[in-house]
C-alpha cells in the first residue's frame, strides 16, 4: 500500500508540471458550461422578418405593430415588392416574410375571411416551424381581439406546462452532457496517453521490473486522473447549480457515486487502450475516433436518438456515455431516485467490469 | 519563387508517402458526412404522446385520433391518472402529456368553453417548444372543425376568418438533411484544415528538422507559402468530395455556383491553414497542438451556428461568433447550395474571410521564428 | 590567414543559467577546428549562436564577417550545419533530400543534378539513392547529413557530435569525408567527445562550465598540461566541473 502511494505521488506530480495541458482540462469544462448554459437556446427569438403591405389599411398596420411589439421578431424593412423578399432572402438574414394583400381589412369586413400570406426561410426546417407557428399565434390572437365583442362560441383553451424547464433553456439538455464529454476527455484520452507516453519513452520498463506488481503500477497512474475528474464534476456541478441557475433536484450523493462509476468506467476504457496500443498517435486517434465521436454523437444530448436509422440506435446502447447522460439527466434534472436507474447503473457497471477483467487479461499475455 | 517549388515538392512527396494519413483524409470525412446527417437529424418527428382521458366520450376519442393520425406524434401510453402518465415522463418513454378533464364534450357545449392540460418533458428545449406547439396546432385545427359542426344549426355565423397560408421556401419538404449537411461539410473542412496545418508545423519540431531548415537562409514567408499551399489542395480535394457525397447520397446539389462555393472555400482554407499553423508556432509538442486545436474546433462548430441559429444567441455570443471563421463558412455554405446566393449576396463575408486569411497568416509568419 | 569566426566574450544566459560565459576565441579559414567538452558544458548552446539559431545574451561575435545578431540570415548563406540528431528528412529518399536542401540553398537544377551525381558517386549510394533515409543505416545517415551540409559550398561547417553511437570504421571514413573538405578550403567547426578525433583537429577548444579552459594545438596543449594523450588532457580539466548533466 505505501509503494502504491508513491507511485501515486509521483503521478500527480507528472500531471500538475504540464501546465498547458492543466490549464485545458479546466479550461475546457468552463468553456463548454458557458457555451452551452448561455449561448445555445431552444428558443427563437429576434428572427428578423421582412413585411410586404399592398393593403395598407387599419387592419395590416395592427398586425405589424403586434410584430413590432413580439420579441420574436425585429421587422428589418417593410413596404417592399413582392419580388424583393426572394432578394432579401438571398442575403442571408431575413427568416420570413408576411404579405398583406391589396384591400386586406376591406375583405376581411365585408367577407368575413381575408387571407395573409407567410413566406418562410425554410433552409432550416426547425427554424421555419418554430417562427410560422409564433406567427400564426400573433394573428390569431388580433382575431380574438376583433371578436372580443362576441363571445366565440365552442372555444378550446389549452393550458401548457413546461415541465423541467419552463424557459427552454438550452442548460437541462447540456449540462449531462458536457459531464459525460469531459469525464470521457480525461479519464480516457488523458489516462490512455499519459501511459502510452511512458511505454514510447521507454521509462515504463524501468517501472515494470520494480518489485511492484505490474498492473498496480498502471493502476497508480489512474488515481490523479479519478481525482481530476472529481474536481472537474464538483465545478461543473457549482456552475451549473449558481452560474445557470440549474438546481440539482435529485440526491446531490446519489449524483457522486453514479459519477464515479462512470469516471472508473473511463479510467478502465483508458488504461485498456493503452494496453492495446504502443504509440501516442495511435491511441490519440482511438480516444477520438472510438470515444469522444461516440460521446457527442450518440449519447443522445446533441442530436435525437429517436430519430436515427435504427442501426445506430442500436449502436447507441454500447456508448457508456449514452447510459451515463441517462443517469445523470434523471437525477439532476428530474430528481428521481435509485429506484429508476438501476438498470442503467448495472450496464455501466457490467461495461467496467468487462474491460477491466479484459485488461488485466490482456496485460498478463504481454508480460508473459 | 523557386524556393517555394522546392517546398512544394517535399511536402506533396511527404504527404503522398504518407499513405494511411492520406487515406484518413479523404475517408474519413466521406464516412462522417454519410454518418453525421443521418444522426444529427433535429426534425422534430416520433413525439411519443400520453392520453389522460378522463371524459370517454365521442370528442375526446376525436381529438386523439385526429392527433395520432398526424406525423408527428406516436400515441405510446392511455393512463387513467396524470400520475401514471407523469411517470412516462420521468422514465423517458413519453414527451408530452395531454390531460382531457371530466365532462369535456359536455362542458364544451353547455359553457361554450372547455379547457385541456398540456404537459411538456421540456428538458429538450427544441423539441418541447415544436412539439407544443404541434399540438395547439392540432387542438385548434380540431377546434374551428367542431365550432363549423355545431354552428351549421344556427344562423349567426358572424366570426371574421383570416386565412394564413404558409410557404416554406427553399427547402419546401422542410427535410432536415438539407439543411445539415451543408454546414457539416462546412465543419469537416474546417476540421481538416486545422488539425492537418496544426500539427505539421510542430511535428518537424519534435522530430528536429526544423533545425536543419532553420540554419539555411530560407524566408519565413517563403516556408509558411511552402506549408499553406499542398494543404489548401488537399482541403479543396476534400471539399469536392464532399460535395460529391451530398450529391450521391443526399442528393443535394447547389442551387447557387460551385464558382462562388469553391472561391469562398479557397479563401476560407487559407484563413484556417494559417490559424493552424499559428497554433503550431506556438507549440512544442504534437499532443498540445492536438489539445489547443481540439479546444478551439469544438468552439467553432458550438459557436459556429451549425445547431442553434445565431440570432438566438444572447449578444456577447453573437460578438464571439464575429470572430469565428467557421460561421462565415457555414452561413455562405448554406446560401450558396440552398438559396443560390451569388457573390453580391456573399460580398461582406468574403471580405471579412479575406481579413481573417491575411492577419492570421502574417501573424503565423511572425510567431515562427528560425533564431531564438 | 583570413580569420572566419571571431567571438569576444559571447555569453548565452537562460533566466539564471548561464550556458556559455564569455568566450573569446578566433577560428582562421581552412582549419578543422575541434570544439570539446563535457555534456552540459556549453558546446552546443556556442555553436547554435554562430550558426544563428539563437541569439547571444551579450558579447559579440562575426561569423564569415557577418554579425550574429544583425546578419544571421546572411550568416546562414555562408555556412553548413549537422544537427547532433540527424535531421534530414526520413520519408523523402537521398536524391529527394539533395535536390530539396539544394533548391532552398538557392542551387540551379543543372548544379542539384551534378551534385547529387558526384555525392551519389563518391558515397558509393548507387542502389539506395532512390530509397527513404529512414531505412539507411547510422553512419550513412551522417555521411549524408555532412554531404548535405556542404552541399552549397559554403565557407564554414558546423558540426555538433557528428559521429555519435557509430564504429571506430565508419568514424575514420566519415573523417576522411572531412578532411577532403577542409582541402578545398572549408572551414570545420567540430564538437566531439572521442578524444581520437580531437587528435585530428588542427586546433582544439575545451570548454568547462560554460567557459573555454584550454586552446591550442593538440601537440600544445599535451605538452602544456604535460599528458601522453588529449584523453588526460580531457580529463585535468574536466575534472574540475561542477555542472553535471
Amino acid at each position: 500500500m505505501k509503494q502504491f502511494i508513491s507511485f501515486v505521488k509521483k503521478e500527480f506530480s507528472h500531471v500538475l508540471r504540464d501546465r498547458r495541458t492543466l490549464f485545458i482540462l479546466f479550461g475546457m469544462p468552463l468553456v463548454q458550461i458557458l457555451i452551452f448554459g448561455f449561448a445555445l437556446t431552444s428558443e427563437v427569438k429576434d428572427s428578423k422578418i421582412v413585411v410586404v403591405d399592398y393593403a395598407r389599411d387599419n387592419a395590416s398596420r395592427a398586425i405589424i405593430s403586434k410584430f413590432e411589439a413580439s420579441h420574436y421578431f425585429d421587422i428589418e424593412k417593410s413596404a417592399m415588392s413582392h419580388d424583393d423578399i426572394y432578394k432579401s432572402f438571398k442575403q442571408g438574414k431575413i427568416k420570413m416574410a408576411i404579405v398583406f394583400p391589396a384591400k386586406f381589412n376591406e375583405t376581411l369586413l365585408q367577407q368575413n375571411k381575408a387571407q395573409i400570406q407567410i413566406i418562410a426561410d425554410a433552409s432550416d426546417p426547425n427554424t421555419a416551424n418554430t417562427i410560422t407557428n409564433y406567427a400564426s399565434a400573433i394573428i390569431n390572437d388580433y382575431k380574438s381581439q376583433l371578436d372580443k365583442t362576441m363571445a366565440v362560441p365552442y372555444q378550446i383553451f389549452t393550458e401548457t406546462k413546461m415541465l423541467y424547464n419552463p424557459q427552454l433553456a438550452g442548460a437541462p439538455n447540456f449540462v449531462p452532457g458536457v459531464m459525460a464529454l469531459v469525464l470521457m476527455l480525461v479519464c480516457v484520452m488523458m489516462t490512455a496517453i499519459s501511459i502510452v507516453k511512458e511505454k514510447e519513452t521507454g521509462t515504463m520498463e524501468v517501472l515494470l521490473v520494480s518489485p511492484f506488481k505490474p498492473i498496480w503500477v498502471i493502476f497508480s497512474k489512474a488515481v490523479p486522473y479519478l481525482l481530476l475528474s472529481l474536481v472537474n464534476v464538483a465545478s461543473i456541478l457549482l456552475l451549473s447549480v449558481f452560474v445557470l441557475d440549474l438546481p440539482i433536484n435529485g440526491s446531490v450523493l446519489l449524483l457522486l457515486a453514479e459519477s464515479v462509476l462512470f469516471i472508473i468506467t473511463c479510467l478502465t476504457l483508458g488504461i485498456f487502450i493503452s494496453i492495446k496500443t504502443s504509440s501516442q498517435q495511435v491511441a490519440m486517434l482511438i480516444s477520438l475516433m472510438g470515444m469522444m465521436l461516440p460521446t457527442v454523437l450518440f449519447s443522445g444530448f446533441m442530436f435525437p436518438i429517436e430519430n436515427m436509422p435504427l442501426p445506430l440506435q442500436i449502436i447507441t446502447n454500447i456508448v457508456p456515455s449514452k447510459w451515463y447522460y441517462v443517469i445523470v439527466k434523471s437525477i439532476m434534472i428530474k430528481g428521481l431516485s435509485f429506484s429508476y436507474i438501476w438498470k442503467e447503473t448495472l450496464i455501466l457497471l457490467g461495461i467496467t467490469l468487462f474491460f477491466l477483467a479484459l485488461s488485466i487479461k490482456s496485460f498478463k499475455i504481454r508480460l508473459s | 519563387m523557386r524556393t517555394i517549388k522546392f517546398l512544394l515538392f517535399k511536402e506533396f512527396k511527404q504527404i503522398f508517402r504518407n499513405r494511411a494519413i492520406l487515406a484518413l483524409i479523404m475517408v474519413m470525412p466521406v464516412v462522417q458526412l454519410i454518418i453525421l446527417p443521418l444522426a444529427a437529424d433535429y426534425e422534430v418527428k416520433n413525439i411519443n404522446l400520453s392520453v389522460v382521458d378522463h371524459d370517454h366520450s365521442t370528442y375526446s376519442q376525436k381529438l386523439i385520433s385526429t392527433i395520432t393520425a398526424t406525423p408527428y406524434f406516436k400515441l405510446t401510453g392511455y393512463n387513467k391518472s396524470y400520475d401514471e402518465a407523469f411517470r412516462l415522463i420521468e422514465l423517458d418513454k413519453a414527451d408530452l402529456v395531454l390531460e382531457i378533464p371530466q365532462g369535456f364534450e359536455r362542458n364544451l357545449v353547455r359553457e361554450n368553453q372547455q379547457e385541456l392540460f398540456v404537459a411538456v418533458n421540456a428538458i429538450n428545449g427544441t423539441k418541447a417548444n415544436l412539439g407544443g406547439a404541434y399540438l395547439n396546432t392540432i387542438i385548434q385545427i380540431f377546434n374551428s372543425d367542431i365550432r363549423v359542426k355545431l354552428l351549421e344549426h344556427e344562423e349567426s355565423n358572424q366570426t371574421q376568418n383570416i386565412d394564413v397560408t404558409v410557404s416554406n421556401w427553399f427547402n419546401p419538404y422542410m427535410n432536415y438533411h438539407v439543411f445539415m449537411v451543408p454546414g457539416i461539410l462546412a465543419v469537416l473542412v474546417t476540421m481538416i484544415g486545422g488539425f492537418l496545418s496544426a500539427l505539421n508545423i510542430v511535428k518537424e519540431k519534435e522530430v528536429g528538422t526544423i533545425e536543419q531548415i532553420n540554419v539555411t537562409p530560407i524566408k519565413k514567408s517563403h516556408f509558411i507559402i511552402g506549408k499553406l499551399i499542398p494543404f489548401w489542395v488537399l482541403g479543396n480535394v476534400v471539399f469536392t468530395l464532399g460535395l460529391l457525397v451530398s450529391w450521391l447520397v443526399y442528393g443535394i446539389t447547389p442551387v447557387g455556383s460551385l464558382l462562388v462555393l469553391y472561391v469562398f472555400v479557397s479563401v476560407f482554407l487559407l484563413a484556417i491553414l494559417g490559424f493552424g499553423l499559428l497554433v503550431s508556432t506556438f507549440c512544442d509538442t504534437q499532443q498540445q497542438a492536438m489539445f489547443i486545436m481540439f479546444f478551439f474546433v469544438m468552439i467553432f462548430i458550438l459557436m459556429g451556428g451549425l445547431f442553434t441559429p445565431i440570432e438566438s444567441m444572447p449578444g456577447w455570443a453573437q460578438t464571439v461568433t464575429k470572430f469565428n471563421p467557421a460561421s462565415y463558412l457555414i452561413e455562405t455554405m448554406r446560401m450558396v447550395i440552398l438559396k443560390g446566393s451569388g457573390f453580391k449576396d456573399l460580398l461582406r463575408n468574403i471580405g471579412i474571410i479575406a481579413i481573417f486569411a491575411i492577419v492570421l497568416n502574417l501573424w503565423a509568419v511572425l510567431n515562427y521564428r528560425k533564431t531564438s | 590567414m583570413e580569420t572566419v569566426i571571431r567571438t569576444e566574450k559571447l555569453t548565452k544566459r537562460f533566466g539564471d543559467f548561464i550556458a556559455t560565459n564569455e568566450i573569446t576565441f578566433e577560428v582562421k579559414k581552412g582549419e578543422i577546428f575541434g570544439f570539446l567538452g563535457a555534456n552540459g558544458a556549453g558546446k552546443t548552446t556556442a555553436m547554435r549562436m554562430l550558426c544563428g539559431l539563437s541569439i547571444p545574451s551579450s558579447g559579440d561575435a562575426q561569423v564569415a564577417g557577418f554579425d550574429v545578431y544583425k546578419q544571421t540570415e546572411e550568416i546562414k548563406k555562408n555556412i553548413g550545419y549537422m544537427s547532433q540528431k540527424f535531421s534530414l528528412y526520413e520519408d523523402l529518399t537521398i536524391l529527394e533530400n539533395i535536390k530539396f536542401f539544394g533548391g532552398i540553398y538557392g542551387l540551379t537544377d543543372k548544379q542539384i543534378k551534378t551534385k547529387s551525381d558526384s555525392l551519389v558517386e563518391k558515397l558509393g549510394l548507387h542502389n539506395e539513392a532512390k530509397k527513404l533515409v529512414s531505412g539507411l543505416p547510422l553512419g550513412w545517415k551522417q555521411k549524408l547529413s555532412f554531404s548535405v551540409a556542404v552541399l552549397h559550398d559554403p565557407k564554414i561547417v558546423f558540426l555538433d557530435e557528428p559521429t555519435g553511437g557509430v564504429d571506430p570504421l565508419t568514424r575514420r571514413q566519415f573523417w576522411e569525408l572531412i578532411y577532403d573538405a577542409a582541402d578545398t578550403g572549408v572551414t570545420i567547426f567540430v564538437t566531439t567527445h572521442y578524444m581520437d578525433e580531437a587528435e585530428y583537429c588542427n586546433r582544439i577548444s575545451i570548454m568547462v562550465d560554460g567557459r573555454i579552459d584550454a586552446l591550442d594545438s593538440p601537440v600544445n596543449l599535451k605538452k602544456q598540461f604535460n599528458a601522453n594523450s588529449m584523453d588526460e588532457v580531457f580529463y585535468q580539466l574536466a575534472r574540475g566541473a561542477k555542472r553535471a548533466e
